[in-house]
């Protein structure tokens, strides 16, 4: 898994790379809280053009950065979903706190 | 009847998920499934061996078998592990139901396999192991008019 960020316009954009998975998640929660301790941004904006593979491990770990997020009243969007990603957001209700904008 | 098999067994570490997975898949190739059929098969592969690798072994290193059986156009998928086992399997099934304390489980894992694949069975009793079977059925492909 490799993450890249940026901070632009009161937005942070992150993008997940390769394959979010247990062996992963504890990397992709780590460098996620790091990214997510900057200051500067409104809203965070999580780009999965590039995430080959996710399961439920994966909607963990977006689980827990929403609740950290939720305590700053910074909301989380999510952007470019493969058809599978979407289908396991759709199964497990994801879209409902993290909505879909892409 | 077409019919096949594969096993394979590995230590019950989290590296060794992507490369379960992906031998499912490339095993189930010879099906001509689609792309979204060998997505669903991967992810409900994923689900069940992440099982095994979290929870099977507290104390000790163990191993995790992975069979797939292949009849006419049904994939059976059996994973497998000699470990603690499950206490309570409906309560395991249950969605958003998780052991973890640290509020980074979905508790989603069984959501995911049975939204994923046509059945799934779970065996398991305490200290003996826990089974797992996936069962789908791979639509035909079209045949090309000509051939």
């Amino acid at each position: 898994m490799h993450i890249k960020s940026k901070n632009y316009n009161n937005t942070l954009y992150v993008m997940l790379c390769g394959e979010l998975d247990e062996h992963s998640a504890t990397h992709t929660r780590v460098t996620l809280d790091e990214t997510f301790s900057c200051r500067g941004f409104k809203q965070v904006i999580i780009d999965l053009s590039e995430l080959d593979f996710m399961d439920s491990t994966g909607i963990g770990v977006l689980i827990g950065r929403y609740k950290k997020m939720k305590e700053k009243n910074i909301p989380i969007f999510i952007a470019n979903p493969s058809s599978h990603a979407e289908k396991i957001f759709k199964m497990t209700g994801l879209y409902d706190i993290m909505p879909k904008i892409i | 009847m077409n019919s096949n098999f594969m096993e394979v067994v590995f230590d019950a570490k989290s590296e060794n998920e992507s490369f379960a997975r992906a031998c499912v898949a490339a095993f189930c190739l010879q099906l001509n499934p689609t792309l979204d059929e060998i997505a669903d098969i991967k992810t409900a592969v994923s689900e069940s061996v992440t099982n095994a690798v979290v929870h099977a072994y507290p104390s000790h290193r163990g191993q995790v078998r992975v069979r797939c059986e292949i009849k006419g156009q049904q994939v059976k998928i059996v994973v497998s592990d000699d470990g603690i086992g499950i206490a309570n399997i409906a309560m395991a099934r249950t969605p958003l139901y998780t052991t973890s304390k640290t509020g980074d489980r979905s508790g989603m894992g069984f959501t995911v396999m049975e939204g994923f694949m046509d059945k799934v069975e779970v065996e398991s009793s305490e200290r003996h192991g826990t089974k797992i079977t996936l069962y789908k059925e791979i639509a035909r492909s079209c045949v090309l008019v000509g051939e």
